[in-house]
C-alpha cells in the first residue's frame, strides 16, 4: 500500500514541481522563441505520457495486489492493443519531431543579411574578430599565434589587415541584427554559451564552425564555456553587450583593427 | 505457445552430456580462484565491479559535496573535482554497469536459463574476468600515479585529454585509455562466450522464442557490445598513440598555453565520432539486459505472464538495431555539419516508439497481475518511474533543437542518471534480491532490503527530478564553481544543498544493502530451491545453489515458454519450462 501512495505522490509531486519551482528558462534575449516554443510543446507531451503512465501503475498495484485466493489473468498477447499504442505513440514523437526540425531548418540556414563576426576560444578566455570594410574576415590558422597575434590572423592576408581584433575585452553586437557568428579554438574544444540567447555551438581546434542569431534585446549577457577544456573551463567567462546602433557604432569606431595590433609602434 | 512441437524436439542431440566435457576443478584454487565455472567467474565479477562501484559512490559524495558547499573542503580542489567526476562517470557506466550486467547477471544466468553445463569456452570466459581485474586495478592505479588520474571529463575529449590544461595528463590519461583497452579485450572474450552459447547451448526445446527476455537481453546487448566497443577500442589506441608517440589523429595544429606543438592536421571530432558510435549503444548495452531482467521479475513477480512477449523481443531486437545510427545526437553542436541534425533527431524519435512499447508492456502485465509487493516487484515499479522519466526527457534531447540550449547543461546529467543510472541499477538491486537466494540459498534481509528500496527510491527522484530544472534554467555541468553568475539566483545554491543531503542518505542507504549481503549470508532465511515459485530453468536445478555443471546426469528438456503464469486449469499459478505437457489437470 505504501508504494501505491507513493506513486500517486511522485506523479502529483512531479506536476506540482514543475509548476510551482522558481528555476525556469532565462528570460530569452534573441529571436530563437520557436526553441521555447518547441519545449513547452515537449513538457506538455512528455508530462502527459509520464503522469498518465506512473497513475496506471498506481491504480494497477492498488487494484490487482495480491490477496488471498486471487489469480492473475492469463492474456499474452493482444495485438490490436499494441499495436494501437504503437501508433499512438508515434504520433505523440512526430507531433514533437515536426516543430523540431521545422526551427532546425531555421536554425541551419542563416539570413543573407546577417552580419558576421568570429568568435576565438583559448584556454581560457574569450577573443573575438568583426569584419573590416570589406565585409571580409582574413584567413587564420593557430600556427601564427603570437603575443600581438592571439587570434593567429594570416599576416599575409590582406582581408586581415583591417579586422577589428578584441581580447580581454566585451563584445558588443547591434540589436535586431542577424549575426552569422564564426567559431575556432586554438587550442581545445571549448562552447560559445549565452543562456539568453539559447544557441550554443563549439569551438573546435582545427576547424571552423558556425551558427546565427538575431539579438532582440538591449543589455549586457554573460558568455559561459560549454565545453569542458581544462582546470580553468568554469572560469572562461566574458560579455556580450547588445546595443542600440547608434552605442554600436560608437563603440565600434574606438576598436583597434589587426594592423594596428600587430604594429603598435605607428 | 504453451506445447513444444515434435520439431523443436526431435532435431536436437542427446540430453546427455558426458562429466568429461567440462574442466573439473581439484583443488581449492581452481574451485574458486582461478575457476572456469561460469557461475564462480559471475561472483568474481560482481564483487569487483561491487568494489569499484562503491569506490564511484564515494567519488559522487565528494563531488556533490563540492556543488552544495563550494570552497569549504581543501581536500576538494578544482583539479580533484574533475579526477572525481571523471572516474565517477567511467567507473559507473563500464566497470560496474556493463561488467555487472553481462560479466555478473551474464555469466550467472545465461548458461543456467538456457539449459547448459557451463558456457561453451569455459577457459576463455576465466580469462575474460581476469583481464577485466587487471583492468579495474590499472583504472585504480591512476589514483596513485603522479598527478593523479586524468580529469578529462568521462568522454575523454582529445586535445584537452592529453595537454596540460587538464589534470592527469602526464599519467593518468595513459593508464585511462590501458585500462579501457584491456576492458574491451576482457569484455570480447567473455561477450563472445555469451553469444555462442546463447546460439549453441540451447538445451532441447528451448527455442529461440522460448528464451527468458533476460537472456534476450543480455544477448541482445552483447552483440551489440561486440560491434560498439571495437569503435572505443581504436580511438584509445590512436590517443595513445598521439600522446606518447607524437602522432596527430586526433590533434590538430594547435597552441598549449602560447607555445605551438608539433601537432597538425588531425580532427578532435573524429575522435567524438568514435566515442559515440560506442557511446551510444553503450546506453543500451546497459539498458537491454535491465530491460530483460526487470520483464522476468515483474512477471513472476506479478504471476503473470509477460504481455506482449513477441512485441517484446523484437522491441529489444529493433533498439539494438536502431541504436547504431543514433550516435551524433550526443554531437549536436559539436560543429559537425549541421544537415546531420535531420536524420539524426529522426532516428533518435523514432527510438522512443518500441521503447514505449516496452514501457507499455511491462505496466499492461501489471494489469489484472497478482501482484506480490516483494522486494524484486518494489525495484522493479522504481525503474519503470525512472526510466519512464529518463526516457522521456530523452525526447527534449534527441530532438535536435530543443538540445541546443539544453545539452551541456545539469538537463543532460539529471537526464543521464535518470535513465541510465538510476534506472538500470534499480534492475541491478531487483535482480540481487530476486537471484540472491539461488546463488546462495538464503534470502535476502525484507526489512534492511525495504528500508534500502524506499530511500533509494525517494532519495533518489529528489535527487534527480529537481536537477532538471537548475539545466532548464542554464546551470552548466562540469563546473567546479558556479562563482558570481547574473543568471542564477541564490536559490539554486539552497536546492544544490538539498540535492547533496539526498545524495549523502541515498549513499548511505546502499551501505546497509551491502551490510545485507553479508549478513544474509550466514543468517538469511534457507530459500529452497525455487523460493518465487518461477518458471525459468535456473529455479529447477537439482541443487541450490547449482553444483559445477548445473543440471544432474540430464540436462533439462524443455517444453513451453518462460511466462506459464496463472495459466487457467493449472494445478499452481506457475508451470516451470520443463514440466511435460499436458500442463493441464482439467
Amino acid at each position: 500500500m505504501p508504494i501505491v501512495i507513493a506513486l500517486v505522490l511522485v506523479a502529483v509531486g512531479s506536476v506540482a514541481f514543475h509548476l510551482l519551482n522558481p528555476w525556469w528558462l532565462t528570460p530569452i534575449a534573441s529571436n530563437w522563441e520557436y526553441i521555447d516554443g518547441t519545449i513547452a510543446i515537449t513538457f506538455w507531451i512528455t508530462g502527459f505520457v509520464f503522469t498518465a503512465v506512473v497513475l496506471f501503475m498506481a491504480y494497477c498495484v492498488f487494484r490487482f495486489r495480491h490477496k488471498e485466493g486471487s489469480q492473475a489473468g492469463y492474456r499474452p498477447e493482444n495485438n490490436r492493443l499494441e499495436w494501437g499504442l504503437a501508433i499512438v505513440t508515434g504520433i505523440g514523437v512526430v507531433a514533437m519531431l515536426t516543430p523540431g526540425l521545422f526551427v532546425w531548418s531555421q536554425f541551419v540556414t542563416a539570413p543573407r543579411d546577417s552580419s558576421e563576426i568570429e568568435v576565438v576560444g583559448q584556454q581560457w578566455s574569450w577573443g573575438f574578430r568583426l569584419p573590416g570594410k570589406n565585409g571580409r574576415l582574413g584567413a587564420s590558422d593557430a600556427k601564427y599565434v603570437s603575443s600581438n597575434n592571439p587570434l593567429g590572423l594570416n599576416p599575409d592576408d590582406p582581408n586581415g589587415k583591417d579586422n577589428v581584433v578584441i581580447v580581454g575585452d566585451d563584445l558588443h553586437l547591434p540589436i535586431g541584427k542577424p549575426v552569422r557568428v564564426w567559431l575556432r579554438s586554438v587550442d581545445v574544444v571549448h562552447d560559445f554559451y549565452v543562456p539568453e540567447f539559447r544557441a550554443k555551438m563549439d569551438l573546435v581546434p582545427g576547424m571552423v564552425t558556425r551558427f546565427w542569431f538575431t539579438p532582440t534585446k538591449a543589455g549586457t549577457f554573460e558568455i559561459l564555456c560549454a565545453g569542458f577544456c581544462g582546470i580553468g573551463h568554469p572560469q572562461m567567462r566574458g560579455n556580450v553587450v547588445v546595443d542600440t546602433e547608434n552605442d554600436y557604432q560608437t563603440w565600434l569606431q574606438k576598436q583597434q583593427t589587426f594592423a594596428q595590433l600587430s604594429n603598435p609602434a605607428k | 505457445m504453451s506445447e513444444a512441437t515434435a520439431d523443436s524436439v526431435g532435431s536436437v542431440g542427446p540430453a546427455e552430456v558426458p562429466e568429461v566435457e567440462l574442466y573439473h576443478a581439484h583443488t581449492w584454487l581452481t574451485k574458486y580462484v582461478f575457476s572456469q565455472d561460469a557461475k564462480v567467474i559471475a561472483i568474481q565479477y560482481s564483487l569487483t565491479a561491487t568494489a569499484i562501484g562503491l569506490v564511484a559512490l564515494v567519488l559522487s559524495w565528494l563531488m556533490r559535496l563540492q556543488l552544495a558547499f563550494p570552497g569549504t573542503f581543501s581536500l576538494i580542489q578544482s583539479e580533484n573535482y574533475y579526477q572525481f567526476i571523471t572516474m565517477h562517470g567511467m567507473i559507473m557506466v563500464i566497470y560496474l554497469l556493463t561488467a555487472l550486467f553481462l560479466g555478473g547477471f551474464g555469466n550467472y544466468l545465461i548458461p543456467l536459463m538456457v539449459g547448459a553445463r557451463d558456457m561453451a569456452f569455459p577457459y576463455v570466459n576465466m580469462l575474460s574476468y581476469w583481464v577485466y581485474l587487471l583492468a579495474v586495478l590499472i583504472l585504480v592505479a591512476g589514483f596513485f600515479a603522479p598527478g593523479g588520474p586524468t580529469g578529462a571529463g568521462w568522454t575523454l575529449y582529445p586535445p584537452q585529454a592529453i595537454l596540460s590544461g587538464t589534470p592527469g595528463h602526464e599519467w593518468g590519461i595513459i593508464l585511462m585509455l590501458v585500462s579501457l583497452i584491456l576492458f574491451i579485450i576482457g569484455f570480447t572474450m567473455g561477450g563472445l562466450n555469451y553469444v555462442v552459447t546463447v546460439l549453441q547451448c540451447r538445451t532441447r526445446g528451448m527455442t529461440l522464442m522460448r528464451l527468458p527476455l533476460t537472456v534476450w537481453g543480455i544477448f541482445t546487448a552483447t552483440v551489440m557490445a561486440l560491434l560498439a566497443f571495437p569503435a572505443l577500442f581504436v580511438g584509445c589506441v590512436m590517443m595513445t598513440l598521439d600522446r606518447l608517440l607524437g602522432t596527430s589523429f586526433f590533434m590538430p595544429t594547435l597552441v598549449e598555453q602560447g607555445q605551438l606543438l608539433k601537432y597538425s592536421g588531425g580532427s578532435p571530432i573524429l575522435f567524438q565520432h568514435l566515442f559515440w558510435f560506442f557511446g551510444h549503444p553503450e546506453v543500451y548495452i546497459v539498458a537491454l539486459p535491465a530491460f530483460g531482467i526487470v520483464s522476468d521479475l515483474i512477471s513472476t513477480h506479478a504471476r503473470k505472464n509477460i504481455f506482449g512477449y513477441r512485441m517484446m523481443v523484437w522491441a529489444i531486437v529493433g533498439i539494438g538495431a536502431l541504436s547504431f545510427i543514433v550516435w551524433a545526437h550526443h554531437m549536436y553542436i559539436s560543429g559537425m555539419d549541421p544537415y546531420f541534425g535531420f536524420f539524426f533527431a529522426t532516428t533518435t524519435l523514432i527510438i522512443a516508439v518500441p521503447t514505449a512499447i516496452k514501457v507499455y508492456n511491462w505496466v499492461l502485465t501489471l494489469w489484472k497481475g497478482d501482484i506480490h509487493l516483494t522486494l524484486p516487484m518494489l525495484f522493479a515499479l522504481g525503474f519503470i518511474v525512472t526510466f519512464v522519466n529518463g526516457g522521456l526527457t530523452g525526447l527534449f534531447l534527441g530532438n535536435v533543437v530543443v538540445d541546443v540550449p539544453l545539452s551541456a547543461t545539469l538537463f543532460v546529467v539529471a537526464h543521464f542518471h535518470m535513465v541510465m543510472g538510476v534506472a538500470p541499477i534499480f534492475v541491478v538491486f531487483g535482480g540481487i534480491y530476486h537471484w540472491y537466494p539461488k546463488v546462495t540459498g538464503r534470502m535476502l534481509d525484507d526489512t534492511m532490503g525495504r528500508i534500502h528500496f524506499w530511500v533509494t527510491f525517494l532519495g533518489a527522484y529528489a535527487i534527480f527530478f529537481p536537477m532538471h530544472y537548475l539545466g532548464l534554467l542554464g546551470v552548466p555541468r562540469r563546473y567546479y564553481e558556479l562563482g558570481e553568475t547574473a543568471f542564477i539566483p541564490p536559490s539554486a545554491a539552497s536546492l544544490n544543498v538539498f540535492i547533496t543531503v539526498a545524495a549523502l542518505i541515498v549513499g548511505a542507504a546502499q551501505l546497509v544493502f551491502v551490510f545485507n549481503l553479508v549478513w544474509s549470508l550466514s543468517r538469511g532465511k534457507e530459500a529452497g530451491g525455487n523460493p518465487w515459485r518461477a518458471t525459468t530453468l535456473e529455479w529447477q536445478t537439482p541443487q541450490t545453489p547449482p553444483g559445477h555443471g548445473n543440471w544432474g546426469k540430464e540436462l533439462p528438456v524443455v517444453y513451453r515458454w518462460a511466462y506459464d503464469y496463472s495459466v487457467p486449469g493449472a494445478a499452481q499459478d506457475f508451470v516451470p519450462q520443463n514440466q511435460p505437457a499436458p500442463a493441464r489437470t482439467g
